[in-house]
């Protein structure tokens, strides 16, 4: 069962498996373990990367494509789901035709990048992604009439995953849960799943093949294999995946816009994660988001505390200072590559680079 | 000789600004091992590359089984039968042994019967089954690479020094590989080891410049020391 689920791919080491279960287990149970709405908000943006962040791992890490257009595919999925939300109401066939035509608009734009430029080196594919996806950019703030351009827009999503739903009347375990607890789960199972799908992937005869053109793309071809299709599908595969990330980000905060899902800053995160946790690893996604997410939204109450408990030393108080967080976070980022060139879960599981 | 199974008529293959292949004239008949001898730059491994379409020719004709091949893609040559196993230990290092000859036969899991002929061959492949290709030592690379080329049947091997930087009791063990293996399928091999060469081939070619010089059969050129010295010793000399 557990190896039917996990496709084979178990994380051959111990400490690794009670990473994940830990991060699983207080994924699972957020609701329940955490309180406040800020402890559920980072638990489902965790479970939002961890699907994103696999994505991306699929082209940069078992295909060897640099790609900057990722999430271009992550603002199709949300802009989908908000555009038709927005547009035509709050229902459940609306969210799922607003899915569905996110999906069919990425994979075809995937498609014809990979078709046009899978064919040129790496960097210059790059570039053309870079390229596409500022364009992007730029057309979802220009047509401000239909995007709702810098402010994006917010819409109402079906009525039981609204806050004012109510699944029970009596709380369970001190907990009531109403509709924001069921967009959680859906949120939650939603990753789980695409990630067990992901995880299928990479280790099906298709990711092998993946695997084999990162190594030694001439190779590859020499034992008949197409590389530019292959690349090409894995583009269309982690497009589509892309898509459903956006599709829950929007679906979770209710909104889309272009801070949330297009800029490059999420793109760099992105690349973060995925060097963090281990690129190739597919786990690496999973510690790569937790820890990033986490650092993101607590270092700087981490570091208030420190600075406030650092009172009398010399410079260590203003060294600490919560808004001094994203220089931690760069020295943070610093180090771990150095350390763990390999990503955590690649140390962890013992590989060398 | 049989009818043959590949032959390149005027070849020319330019990398960049070199002209690499300078009229390459080659036959390969239907069955047996086929040595293709020459100094280091004569244009061997170009011309398995381009045989294999990995360099494209930029004049002449390659003709495999009756089809032309000459400036086919890489992926079609292959499927079409010819395997390569470059002179490189080309094994995918990430993958599992098994991993690897399970990439390499496309059209479904290899054989049970073949993997046990491939293990006979090779038995180090079976020891090292479920460990990462790229913890093997050179030779058992070199096993695993050629193996790969085997995981299927097929028409035409094109095989690149599998004897470069490798410990003598592997090329020992080799050897009886080879022979066994060319009873199956009909092999081009690149070799600078003579014994080697000798001890495997039934047919020769000697390149020089970018271009066939001698061609006949290896029997005649292992009896024939002056032809020896006249067409590899001369050409080292000629170049050194």
């Amino acid at each position: 069962m557990l190896n039917s689920l996990l496709s084979g791919d178990y994380p051959k080491s111990r400490v690794l498996s009670g990473v994940l279960v830990a991060i699983l287990v207080g994924l699972a149970f957020a609701p329940f373990l955490f309180s406040g709405a800020a402890a559920i908000n980072t638990a489902a943006k965790i479970c939002i990367f961890i699907v994103l962040v696999a994505s991306y791992d699929l082209l940069l890490g078992y295909t060897g494509i640099v790609s900057f257009a990722h999430t271009m595919f992550f603002g199709i999925g949300g802009y989908g789901v908000g555009l038709g939300l927005y547009a035509f109401g709050a229902s459940w066939g609306v969210l799922a035709i607003g899915i569905l035509i996110a999906l069919m608009v990425a994979v075809v734009l995937a498609f014809l990048i990979g078709l046009l430029s899978l064919r040129v080196r790496a960097i210059f594919y790059a570039m053309i992604t870079l390229a596409v996806a500022s364009a992007f950019l730029i057309l979802a703030t220009q047509f401000s009439e239909y995007t709702g351009g810098e402010d994006g827009r917010s819409f109402s999503v079906p009525p039981v995953l609204r806050p004012g739903f109510r699944l029970f009347e009596a709380p369970v375990f001190g907990v009531t849960i109403n509709g924001r607890i069921l967009a959680y789960y859906l949120v939650f199972i939603s990753a789980v799943v695409l990630f067990l799908l992901a995880l299928r992937v990479v280790n099906s005869p298709f990711g092998r093949v993946l695997q084999a053109i990162r190594e030694n793309d001439m190779r590859a071809e020499a034992l008949g294999y197409r590389v530019v299709y292959y690349r090409t599908v894995a583009n269309c595969l982690a497009a589509a995946m892309a898509v459903l990330a956006g599709a829950m980000s929007a679906i979770w905060l209710r909104y889309t816009g272009p801070d949330t899902t297009l800029s490059f800053a999420i793109m760099l995160d992105i690349l973060l994660m995925v060097v963090i946790g281990g690129m190739g690893t597919m786990y690496g996604a999973v510690v790569g988001a937790t820890l990033f997410i986490v650092a993101q939204n607590y270092l700087q109450k981490l570091m208030g505390t420190a600075s406030a408990a650092t009172e009398g030393i010399p410079l260590l108080p203003k060294l600490l200072h919560p808004d001094r967080w994203l220089l931690l976070l760069g020295v943070l980022f610093v180090l771990s590559v150095y350390f763990f060139p390999t990503g955590i879960v690649g140390r962890l599981r013992g590989e060398k680079r | 000789m049989s009818e043959p199974l590949l032959s390149l008529q005027g070849v020319h293959t330019h990398i960049g600004q070199y002209h690499i292949l300078q009229g390459v004239d080659l036959v390969l008949p239907k069955d047996g091992m086929t040595v293709l001898l020459g100094r280091n730059g004569a244009g061997k491994t170009t011309t398995l590359r381009t045989i294999m379409g990995l360099w494209q020719p930029s004049q002449g004709t390659i003709t495999f089984d009756g089809r032309s091949i000459g400036g086919m893609p890489t992926p079609d040559i292959a499927q079409g039968g010819i395997a390569y196993v470059p002179e490189t230990m080309a094994v995918f290092a990430d993958l599992t042994v098994a991993e690897n000859m399970t990439l390499a036969a496309r059209s479904g899991p290899v054989d049970a019967a073949r993997l046990d002929w491939i293990f006979g061959l090779f038995p180090a492949l079976k020891k090292f089954w479920q460990l990462p290709a790229g913890v093997l030592s050179g030779g058992q690379k070199q096993m695993l690479a050629i193996a790969r080329a085997i995981a299927e049947p097929r028409r035409l091997i094109l095989i690149d020094e599998p004897t470069k930087g490798i410990a003598p009791a592997i090329i020992e063990a080799m050897i009886t590989a080879f022979a066994e293996l060319k009873r199956e399928t009909t092999i081009l091999l690149v070799e600078q080891n003579f014994r080697f060469a000798a001890s495997l081939g039934d047919h020769v070619a000697v390149m020089d410049d970018g271009r066939i010089v001698h061609r006949g059969a290896m029997a005649d050129l292992a009896r024939d020391e002056t032809l020896q010295q006249r067409l590899l010793g001369l050409s080292l000399d000629a170049h050194q």
